[in-house]
């Protein structure tokens, strides 16, 4: 079971603030939604591989030249806050 | 149909004509098809083409783009709060592709935000109405592409589609939809829900238009890894019927659940398609009742991880002064997206955290393998060429119907996204009506084999009348 404090636990790792208005919908509707995913618990897998893609890859090599890229303004021109050609983010320590 | 709209451009006809006709249509219309449109833009380009026609598959042709697939200078917010304001700097290969084979880009069209959701109700935008009935939603995610080709407001669209999100709208309304086999089609520049099983692909009023699209957007592109070379030439190889092939009826497709006229109407195919030469034989996809469960594991995981970009540093929602960097982050995300996407990006972490990692995402991705196996047997050499299904278990449902009980909204897709799952091609197209709702027809093929997906559709689209029905709500 899915508890608020999980919710909050989860909340965190996710970076997304949850309102105490949120937090007990999302425990009802993550109880069971996961419920629902228990069923999986039925099959029995030991021995099958997972499946991450479902066409072969091969690595794809180039020369190492210089390309076109997007330009700083280009880069830029999205950005809610720029200093000095740069985007501006919030202080980290 | 786009062979007729070019027909009349080559003869002289006025682009800037069809389009203004087109955006005042839109500009009448309350189904709510487009969150953004490109009005001028549209209009100057088709006054060039006027005044110097150009060559190309799509010359002159106009089109409506998913607001999942960057366009530059024309704002793509994958109907989110978040990315409200967002004008991509670049565009998504797909583009690039229709613009150099001369298509007109009109605008954007309505979704589930960030394609999460059958209705398209999560678009921060509100929802758009099904032009079939208004009360009703169009299907979802790509509802504004469906919505707005089957009304008339475009001649054609693109969508983009995780789980179904292409074909659902195209059953829910009325229209042929595509979801090409992963890797036929470059992600470049479309937004990431869950990688490993999205795909874009045309929306249209007829199958020969679904493989004109094709044509244009499908082939290897060095920016896209996972993007494979296209053998191309799906509308030349559109002929040819379905003499010879065998059809499978998969047994899980049908029976409880599923609305008793569309199994009739998808029986009915099954005999306008035997008697157009294709023999048919009942398969089995065991494992079918877990594909839900692994889809909405792996497509919540995968969004976890894709949508941790959105932290309103390089584009999109800034709020107030910044704190710290992680309540800076926390906040804007609070604010930025809506509940669904909420609820997807939290549980895809939960499901990834420490401890249920090999409880969830793994099992999901070897119940992955189970599914993919499924549709290698009933496809293999011997057995069926082509899986007939419903695309959809019921006709389209109301608006606030599902939206308040999200498990009731995931069950709705029930058949559509085991083909996501296992990566082969799959078209929705129009097959009869339910109390005057569309029903679709899902043809299902082996890895790459889109040609005989076409040509199945097409066949079965000539000798029935359904594509030619008209919804009430034109303008």
């Amino acid at each position: 079971m899915i508890t608020g404090e999980d919710v909050d636990h989860i909340s965190w790792l996710a970076s997304i603030k949850v309102s105490e208005g949120e937090r007990e919908g999302f425990v009802a509707s993550f109880n069971s939604v996961l419920d629902y995913f228990h069923q999986l618990d039925e099959l029995d897998t030991e021995d099958v591989e997972p499946t991450y893609r479902v066409v072969d890859l091969t690595n794809v090599f180039r020369e190492d030249v210089v390309g076109e890229s997007l330009s700083s303004e280009e880069a830029l021109s999205n950005a809610p806050r720029t200093e000095n050609g740069y985007f501006k983010s919030p202080r980290i320590v | 149909m786009l062979r007729m709209l070019k027909e009349r451009l080559e003869a002289g006809a006025s682009a800037e004509e069809e389009v203004s006709a087109l955006f005042s249509k839109i500009n009448k219309s309350r189904l709510n098809a487009y969150n953004v449109l490109s009005e001028e833009a549209a209009l100057e380009r088709a006054r060039e083409f006027d005044r110097s026609p150009w060559g190309g598959l799509l010359a002159g042709i106009p089109i409506a783009i998913k607001s999942s697939i960057s366009t530059k200078g024309i704002e793509t917010n994958c109907s989110s709060r978040i990315l409200s304001g967002y004008i991509p700097p670049y565009d998504a290969t797909v583009i690039e592709r229709l613009k150099e084979e001369g298509a007109i880009i009109i605008g954007k069209t309505n979704m589930d935000e960030f394609a999460m959701g059958t209705s398209t109700e999560t678009s921060c935008f509100g929802p758009t109405k099904n032009p079939w009935d208004a009360d009703r939603v169009p299907g979802g995610s790509s509802g504004g592409s469906a919505a707005a080709v089957a009304a008339g407001e475009a001649p054609c669209a693109l969508g983009s589609d995780t789980g179904g999100s292409i074909r659902c709208p195209a059953s829910f309304c009325g229209i042929v939809g595509l979801k090409p086999t992963y890797g036929l089609v470059s992600r470049y520049g479309l937004v990431s829900y869950a990688n490993s099983l999205e795909q874009i692909g045309p929306l249209t009023l007829s199958v020969e238009d679904a493989a004109l699209v094709l044509d244009v957007i499908a082939g290897h592109d060095p920016r896209d890894s996972t993007s494979a070379r296209s053998e191309g030439g799906y509308f030349a190889r559109i002929e040819g019927g379905v003499d010879g092939l065998t059809l499978g009826v998969p047994q899980e497709y049908f029976g409880e659940g599923v609305d008793p006229l569309v199994e009739k109407a998808v029986w009915d195919a099954i005999s306008k398609l035997e008697g157009l030469g294709a023999s048919w034989k009942k398969v089995s996809l065991p494992h079918t009742r877990y594909a839900l469960a692994a889809y909405y594991i792996i497509a919540m995981s995968e969004a976890s991880s894709n949508l941790a970009r959105f932290d309103g540093l390089r584009y999109g929602l800034r709020l107030g002064a910044d704190q710290d960097w992680h309540t800076t982050f926390s906040n804007i995300r609070a604010a930025g997206f809506g509940p669904e996407v909420k609820r997807r990006i939290l549980l895809g972490t939960y499901a990834l955290s420490a401890g249920y990692y090999g409880r969830y995402y793994l099992k999901a991705l070897k119940v992955r393998t189970l599914i993919r196996q499924d549709f290698e047997r009933a496809l293999s050499a011997g057995g069926a060429d082509l899986l007939v299904t419903p695309t959809m278990p019921f006709p389209a449902f109301r608006i606030g119907e599902r939206i308040e009980d999200p498990l009731s909204l995931y069950m709705a897709d029930v058949f559509t996204v085991p083909i996501n799952l296992a990566g082969v091609p799959a078209i929705s197209v129009p097959c009869g009506f339910a109390d005057g709702l569309p029903i679709g027809l899902q043809i299902i093929g082996r890895h790459f084999d889109e040609a005989a997906v076409l040509r199945a559709a097409k066949a079965y689209e000539g000798a029935t009348p359904y594509h030619e029905a008209v919804p009430k709500e034109v303008v």
